[in-house]
Formats: structure tokens, sequence, C-alpha cells
């Protein structure tokens, strides 16, 4: 049984070990070249104290393989999924040749498990090189990342550690399952593509940020949290509040972020204008014609200064940096549950109702 | 163990519709059995049955004493190959003999090639591009290399031209008495049926009309025709199996287990077509009373 499986997955499996192998020579050529930059980079800025200037250049020059390969990590467990997955019964169940292995003398159910095992087993090697590749490759860059494309952010955090092989695991099961009640391979793969894409979303929309309770915290503003000042006229100063970052946890995932003033109440009106991207504009009453916050003093750091003085604050909730590990390790065992549970019906389908 | 299949009030339905019903069979090992009846009949649920590709919804079935396709040792003992004959079409023949040997304990490889190199099939073709034939023999090559003591075949001719049917069958049946196997194989064909089978089932709407010995099946009916006559004063012991009329005369075909004496008939011996046909027929003919009565 292992030589038929083998037989009939070595196309495909050839095919996704080449892609890998070309992928892992492009990152093991290009990965040491960019971690001295970014050591020579460091080195250079740590002295005067402008390595938040050195980040922005460094990740700017990289992020479009920076998102490639993200995405490319992305993408591959709903690959599979979809072209190892929903095929590998349909195919069987559209030529009939269910009918010629299933009446060799092995069980319907060892058929399953071998061909469950094995090519899910590779399905997860694929994914699992693949991630952890473009995790050693990304690492300087996830270090220098904008607060929206650090390792927690939801898009990242997927692409990295051992998440991809969780996802794959069960992409290919949900495959199969979805395979098995359609028993037509293109309905199978569309469907099977919407129900993974769907529980992509839902899982960091929904379930990762309460994986742990998230940590709240107050912040004064600075650089790392407001994205500068404005003063539009009118007399009230606004002000540029990030809505992915919260000072002195670089790398945090900032679930929420508001502007509270002195008295603890949240500020909500923003006088109708935007700022720039991932950010809130908030109006707080502070002069722009006299003091600190004056025209001329725009954008002094006296300014900020004087609205720390005066009590506004940033309150935010997030997942520090610290937890990534953590949440690798509970999100990959959520989908290893879930793969567990479609792969029990499965099997339960195939003696029930399947034939 | 003498039954090679026992079937006790075996059914099984589709949703609603009862694709067989109430089937009670027994057949003996060491036959060809032919299983015969109009497409939609019951035959490939019958078989699949047979084979364990089925649950059934109701009654049970036994296949050399086993439930079927439970255990590998169940599985290895019955051998099936199901309609349109399906191979892999991305795998050569080799490889398909490679599959059998694998999945097979008491696979027999030099059996396998030399019926391949009988046929005159080169083992490194791929099977996709088998003719028809060649295909259905190649599933013939794995179902009997396998060792069955039952080997079953759905419709295993019904694409084939009548040449490549003949090769067919006459394969079939020299690896029968070779290997001393039974057989069951299915066709809407009764003239298929008629060259290698020696116990015939007749499956008609759901159901089993007529299972027996062929030659006992042959001594049992008979056609009488003669002056016109009701069925009612026919003997007791004679079952009409059907009827046709003309102003002076009566054609019956019966099924008596006693000499016909009587000299008004003229008694022929029916071809197993002409009984087949006759059993199938009355099946239509009873449901159509059937529906006129409740149309009344």
């Amino acid at each position: 049984m292992i030589w038929l499986t083998w037989r009939q997955f070595r196309g495909s499996a050839t095919m996704m070990a080449a892609v890998l192998v070309v992928l892992a020579a492009a990152l093991a050529l290009t990965g040491p070249n960019l971690a001295s930059d970014y050591a020579a980079g460091i080195a250079g800025c740590t002295p005067d104290n402008t390595c938040l200037d050195f980040f922005d250049r460094f990740f700017g020059e990289y992020d479009i393989p920076f998102l490639a390969l993200t995405l490319v990590v992305l993408i591959l467990p709903a690959l599979v999924g979809l072209f190892w997955g929903a095929p590998l019964i349909t195919r069987e169940l559209e030529a009939g040749t269910h009918l010629l292995v299933w009446n060799q003398s092995i069980t319907r159910g060892r058929w399953l498990a071998v061909k469950l095992g094995l090519t899910g087993l590779a399905a997860m090697a694929a994914a699992g090189v693949c991630g952890l590749a473009v995790t050693w490759w990304s690492d300087p860059l996830d270090k220098s990342a904008v607060p929206e494309m650090a390792q927690m952010a939801p898009v990242v955090f997927g692409a990295r550690g051992i998440a991809p092989m969780g996802y794959a695991a069960f992409a290919f099961v949900l495959g199969v399952t979805v395979g098995m009640l359609v028993r037509r391979t293109l309905p199978a793969m569309a469907l099977t593509l919407a129900v993974f894409a769907a529980i992509q979303l839902a899982m960091p929309l929904l379930v990762r940020p309460h994986l742990m309770p998230p940590v709240p915290g107050t912040f004064e503003l600075g650089r790392e949290n407001m994205d500068g000042l404005g003063a539009p006229g009118g007399g009230s100063l606004q002000i540029f509040l990030r809505t992915s970052a919260v000072p002195g946890h670089a790398g945090a995932w900032v679930l929420s972020s508001k502007l509270v003033d002195p008295s603890g109440r949240t500020i909500s009106s923003g006088d109708g204008s935007s700022g720039p991207s991932s950010t809130i504009v908030r109006a707080v009453p502070v002069s722009t014609t006299s003091g600190p916050c004056s025209l001329q003093g725009l954008p002094a750091e006296g300014c900020t200064a004087e609205i720390n003085r005066l009590g506004y604050r940033q309150q935010a909730t997030y997942q520090p940096l610290e937890r990534f590990w953590p949440f690798q390790w509970i999100e990959t065992g959520i989908y290893a549950l879930l793969t567990l549970g479609l792969a029990w019906f499965s099997f339960w389908w195939l003696r029930r109702r399947l034939s | 163990m003498t039954s090679v299949l026992e079937a006790q009030a075996l059914g099984r339905k589709y949703g609603k519709r009862w694709a067989l019903r109430e089937c009670t069979i027994d057949i003996p090992v060491g036959h060809v059995v032919g299983l015969v009846g109009p497409n939609g009949a019951g035959k490939t649920t019958l078989l699949k049955l047979a084979c364990g590709q089925l649950e059934p919804s109701a009654g049970g079935v036994t296949v050399l004493g086993g439930r079927p396709g439970d255990t590998p040792a169940q599985l290895a003992k019955v051998g099936f190959v199901a309609q349109d004959t399906p191979v892999y079409a991305g795998l050569t023949i080799a490889e398909h003999l490679r599959l059998g040997a694998r999945l097979n304990p008491r696979w027999d490889e030099a059996m396998a090639r030399e019926r391949i190199a009988q046929l005159g099939l080169a083992p490194a073709q791929r099977a996709g591009k088998l003719s028809g034939g060649q295909r259905a023999q190649l599933a013939l090559t794995l179902g009997l290399a396998k060792r069955p003591e039952l080997l079953i075949l759905d419709e295993p001719v019904a694409s084939l031209d009548p040449l490549a049917r003949r090769e067919f069958l006459q394969g079939l049946t020299e690896a029968a008495v070779a290997h001393k196997l039974s057989v069951l194989l299915s066709s809407h064909l009764v003239s298929d049926l008629e060259r290698i089978c020696d116990y015939v089932i007749v499956l008609a709407d759901s159901r089993v009309q007529m299972a027996g010995k062929v030659d006992q099946i042959m001594a049992g009916h008979h056609r009488l025709t003669g002056p016109r006559r009701d069925p009612d004063r026919l003997p007791a012991d004679q079952h009409v199996i059907s009827a046709s009329h003309t102003e002076r005369q009566s054609t019956y075909v019966v099924r008596t287990d006693t000499p016909i004496h009587d000299p008004a008939w003229t008694v022929t011996q029916l071809s197993l077509e002409d009984l087949v046909l006759a059993y199938m027929d009355k099946r239509t003919a009873d449901n159509r009373r059937a529906a006129l009565e409740v149309q009344r």
C-alpha cells in the first residue's frame, strides 16, 4: 500500500520538492548577506541612537521579497489542500478505481490510513521546511519590520514558525474530507478553498486574540505610538495615534489603541480628517496659537511633552512579542486537533457511507 | 462449507427506492453463476453487497461463510472486477501487477505474467492507452492472480465487441476450470451467459425471479403449444410463467417437475434465453396487471 501511495503521489511530491529546493537555495544564498547587512546597520546606528531610521530604511529596501515570501508560506497549505487533499479520493471515485483498490486484500480503513498518513506527513514536511526556512531568512527583517508587519501581526504570524505545518495538515485533511462528501474533484477543490480561506480569516480575527488574555496598558505619547501632530486651524490640536504599536513593547500585536483624556475618558472625535495609514486622528483641546504647540513650535518635542503633561494617554491592549512561541504552539495544537477530528470523521464516513 | 453466497431477505435501498429487496438465495460452491436481468434490476447492487462495497439495508448476506469485505482475509477470498473494468490510467501494466502483488498475500505472480504475455500486452504500456478489451483483460488478470475462491464480475463484457467478448469469456472459463474457482458474473445479455454459466439467477424489478442450475431449469420448463385453453384448466403442478393466445391457439411457458403427457400439447424445449425473457416478461406483466387493478 505504501508503494501504491508513493506511486500515485510521486509526481506531485517531486514537483513540490523541486520548488522547495529552489526556494531553499535562493534563501540560503541571500540569507547570510541580509543578516550581515543587518548586523552592520545595527552596529552603525546604536551609538547615535538612530536605529529606528535604520529599521525603516532596511525594511523598506527588502519589503517586496519579505511580503512575497510571507505570501508563499501562507498560500502553500491552501495549495496542499486543493491539489493533494481534495483529489486524493475524488480522483479514485471519478475513475472508478476505488472499486479496484478496495477489492484487493486490504481493508479500506488501512488504505485510507496509509494515504492520509503518508501524504499528510509530506504536506506537513513541505510546509514545515518552507515555513522554517522563511522564518530563518526573515529574522533580520522581522526585527526591523514596521509594527503592522511584525512577527505577531496577523498576516506574518501565520507564515512563521511551526504554524504552517498545522495549517498544511489541516488543509490536507479538509480537502480529503470535502472530497469524500462532494465526490467530484473540481467542486471539492472550490469548496476546500472557500472553507479553508474562511477558517484562516476567522482564526486571527476571532480566535487568536483570545488565546491568552490580552495585556492592558496606558502609555505616554511619543514617537513610537504617535505618527505626528497636526493643527488644521480652529484651535484644536490633532494627534495621529498609531493603532498598531505601543511604546516599550516592540513587535507587540496591538489589539486596541485609543486616546484618553486626563480624566480617563476616551476621545473619539477627530475633526473628520484622516492621518497616515494605521493611525487614528484624535482632536484634543490644546492651543495651537500659543504655547509649546503653536504652529511655530510644531513638530517640536515640546508639544509632545506638553500633551503628556496635560495627561493625555494612549490606552491599549496588546499581545506582547514574548508570546510568539506560546501562540505558535497553541495555534498549531488547535489545528492538530481539528485535523485529528476531520481524519476521524473521514474514516467513519468511509466505513459507513462511502460506497 | 458448501455455499458460495447465502442471502437471507437481503435488501438495499438508496434513499426511498429499493434497489434490491427480499433477496433469498443460496448458491453452492463451484459454479459459474450468471446473474441476468434488465438494466436497473439490481444486479450491480447485489454484486456490490456480495463483495462488501455496499452495506445491506435489510437482511444479511454471507460470502464463503464470512461477512463480505470485513477483514483482509475475507477480501483475499473474493475477487471483484467492477463495471467498466476500471484500472489506473497512469500506471503501466507491470505496475498494476506490482500493485496486485503488494496488496494480496496469495498473489500468483507467475500466472499474472503468463496471462499478460499470452494476451500479447507489453508490460511497460500505460493502462490508459489500452483498448476496452485489453483493459478488461488486465482487470480480469488482477482478479484472477489474486487467487480468490470466488470471482465476481459486474458486466465485464458490456463494452466489448463480439470478438473481445468471446475471448474474455473464454479466458474466464478456462481460469475458472483451472483454479476450481466459483464465478459470479452479471450481464443484461443472456447470450453472454448461455455459453459459460451452469447456474443462473434472474433478477428483475429489484427481486430475484428465478435461481437454479441451468440443466435443472431447462429440464423443468417447457413451452406448450396447442388449441386455445384457459390457464385455469392447466394441471395444478404446472406453473405458468408466460402465456400468449391467438384466436385458436395458446402458447404457455410452464414450470413443472412432472412429465407432460397431455396429447393436445406440442411440447418444445426452450432455450435459456427464451426462458429468462419469459421470467423477465412475467414480472413486467404482473406489474402491469397490478397497476391496472389499482386504476380500477
